[in-house]
């Protein structure tokens, strides 16, 4: 443990932090400027994208997930994945339906 | 000796201390199990009063016990959900997995003390607000399907709260015990040294910290649609209510395991200690609490085969199904192995655990009858959905449980218990067991379904012998728990701080054992399951 704050000390001054929390205030102002194009089908997919790494500064950053071990990163992508797959297999569900009622 | 190491020289048991406030303001994993274990044992009692109250109402085709039909619906609703959220989910895991987990390891507490008392008292918040739900209770049955958890004119929102907020009991706990493992182990106590009821600990706890989410959104979602009509689930809305079914059975099929995997672990060390022999398949066994934790993500569709979701996709899990039946089996083969050619002690927490290898054979088997996509058209949502899972969740999580609190017993209260007593209890509840569930196998294959208050004339004497033997499980039940309480209450230690032998670290330590568990921590030096070698 004392050697991991070490590192951490190292990696995360106040300077990052100040970057990271900048980068989220453009990427949310991002966000709402782009709402005004319409992407059709990509409006979510670009909507998501943006957000996807705002959470990963934040998880990386903020949450120190960067200076972290091998476990802790297992443990932080395996959620992840069973979002893929609950997502993955419940739109595979959906998307395979056959009408019955013609 | 495995772990003949351990001194002690203090000898003040953990449950010196008396008063209110040493209880409820204990981070001592020992106590805080004890307090688990009250509380689960509370609703254990609750529910399987509301069990007997439904067994009694279906002893006559028609209505006579219950008023009107939604008494019944409300009565189900309670017992699936007590039984199911209050006490075979926490059940093991925390109450003998607090217990166990810091002694086995060499440890004093767990990773944190505060936590786990923390996570004890949000599950009691979960408990006061589902309490205060039975004044108004649902009648949704355990799964609250939409659309009728939306519909239904009886209060769901405060029990799904209740359920809810107990979800961040099973997270923190999860986390606690994964944390303790890893960080926490005597010197010398290496992965391959582990018990197993410590492997089977992390596996469960994986499930609980990656799963238990899922629910509690998908109650929140629930709330939220019933509170404020946003529309989740109704299709009238935009939702569609086989999302509710995805996102329910995406945690509630691994929580199945949640249950009985600690389960497994209780009867990897009951075997061994009582066969005097090395567990067989010791890698075996623990890799595949872990293949089960991980597979047990992959199958959840196997709820829904007749919900109307695509046959695509119902193919592909009935066949996904047939692999969780895998590990399974490998662990029941393991410790058949282990008991060949034993010498074997039939002591009563023996007995559970043989018990358990049977019981949940059936309940695994029949498990994958269910799991054949067309078989399951037949027989989903009848009685033989009710056998099976009582033969997985009594027979075997229940089973387990009772088998460890005889194990443990000596060690957790130091006292001892009549043996004899004990063993008359557990045949009662075996035959009771089975007097009442095995008839349900073929009265749901005939096409009786579940949860119906009335049924036609043709299927009475099956129930009526149900109801019969729900009587003697109950009875069996009673005795055990009067058995197991009476020694509470009197003078009196145990002779030996390890009666049965065993080599595990926790049978190092007097009975009971001190606050702090070691004086010292130990260091190991051979496999827990060296029975036998010298
Ligand atoms: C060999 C492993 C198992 C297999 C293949 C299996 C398969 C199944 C299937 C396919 C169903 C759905 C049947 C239907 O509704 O039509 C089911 C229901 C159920 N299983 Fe299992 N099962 C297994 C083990 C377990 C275990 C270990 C538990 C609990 C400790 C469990 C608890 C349940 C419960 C509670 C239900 C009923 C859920 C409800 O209320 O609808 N099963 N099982
Ligand atoms: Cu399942």
């Amino acid at each position: 443990m004392s050697t991991h704050n070490h590192t951490e000390e190292h990696h995360t001054g106040l300077r990052v932090y100040v970057a990271v929390c900048l980068a989220l205030f453009v990427l949310t102002v991002v966000t709402v400027y782009i709402a005004k194009f319409d992407f059709g089908d990509f409006n979510i997919v670009v909507a998501m994208f943006i957000a996807s790494i705002k959470a990963s500064i934040v998880a990386l950053y903020f949450m120190h997930l960067k200076f972290e071990d091998k476990l802790t990163w297992i443990y932080a992508l395996y959620p992840l994945f069973l979002l893929f797959l609950l997502i993955g297999f419940t739109l595979m569900e959906t998307f395979t339906r056959v009408p019955v009622i013609k | 000796m495995a772990n003949g190491a351990v001194t002690q020289t203090q000898h003040i048991p953990y449950l010196a201390q008396k008063g209110l406030k040493s209880w409820i303001l204990t981070t001592d994993h020992k106590r805080i199990g004890i307090l688990y274990l009250i509380t689960i044992s509370f609703f254990f009692m609750i529910a399987g009063l509301t069990a007997l109250g439904m067994r009694y109402e279906l002893m006559t085709p028609e209505l006579d016990f219950f008023r009107t039909a939604t008494e019944y619906n409300v009565a189900f609703t309670i017992h699936g959900s007590l039984m199911v959220f209050f006490f075979i989910v926490p059940g093991i895991a925390a109450s003998f997995g607090n217990f166990l987990i810091p002694l086995m390891i060499g440890a004093r507490d767990v990773a944190f003390p505060r936590i786990n008392l923390l996570s004890f008292w949000i599950y009691l918040v979960g408990t006061a607000i589902l309490l205060f739900a039975l004044a108004q209770p649902a009648d949704t049955g355990w799964t609250f399907y939409t659309p009728y958890s939306i519909q239904t004119g009886t209060k769901v929102i405060m029990i799904t709260l209740g359920v809810f907020v107990l979800g961040f009991s099973s997270i923190l706990t999860g986390m606690n015990f994964i944390v303790t493992i890893h960080k926490l182990r005597a010197p010398g106590m290496t992965w391959s040294r582990l018990p197993l009821f410590i492997w089977a600990s992390y596996a469960t706890a994986i499930l609980q910290l990656l799963a238990t989410p899922v629910v509690g959104i998908t109650l929140l979602l629930l709330i939220a649609e019933r509170a404020f009509d946003i529309g989740f689930f109704d299709p009238a809305k935009g939702g569609d209510p086989i999302l509710f079914q995805n996102f329910f059975w995406f945690y509630s099929h691994p929580a199945v395991y949640i249950m009985v995997i600690p389960a497994f672990g209780i009867i990897s060390e009951i075997i061994p200690v009582f066969a005097r022999k090395p567990i067989f398949g010791y890698k075996a066994i623990a890799y595949s609490s872990f293949a089960i934790a991980i597979i047990s993500f992959f199958v959840w569709l196997h709820h829904m085969f007749v919900s109307g979701i695509s046959e695509t996709a119902a193919a592909i899990f009935s066949f996904l199904t047939m692999l969780v039946a895998i590990p399974t089996a490998v662990k029941v083969f393991n410790w058949t192995a282990t008991l060949y050619k034993g010498s074997i002690d039939f002591h009563s927490s023996m007995l559970y655990a043989l018990s358990f290898i049977v019981l949940f054979t059936v309940g695994g088997l029949t498990g994958v009858y269910l799991g054949a996509l067309a078989v399951d058209v037949h027989l989903h949502d009848t009685y033989f959905i009710v056998a099976h899972m009582h033969y997985v969740m009594i027979g075997g999580t229940v089973m387990g449980f009772f088998g460890a609190l005889h194990f443990w017993y000596q060690k957790w209260f130091g006292k001892v218990f009549n043996e004899l007593v004990a063993k008359a209890a557990w045949f009662l509840i075996f035959v009771g067991f089975n007097v009442t569930f095995f008839p349900q196998f073929f009265m749901g294959y005939q096409g009786m379904p579940r949860r119906y208050a009335t049924y036609p004339e043709e299927y009475i004497s099956y129930h009526a012998l149900s109801t019969y033997g729900s009587w003697i499980l109950g009875l069996g039940i009673l005795i055990m728990t009067v058995n197991l309480l009476i020694p509470l209450w009197k003078k009196g230690r145990p002779e030996s701080s390890n009666p049965y032998g065993s080599l595990s670290l926790e049978w190092q330590v007097p009975s009971p054992p001190p606050h702090e568990n070691f004086d010292e921590i130990p260091t190991v030096t051979d496999w827990t399951y060296a029975y036998g070698k010298k």
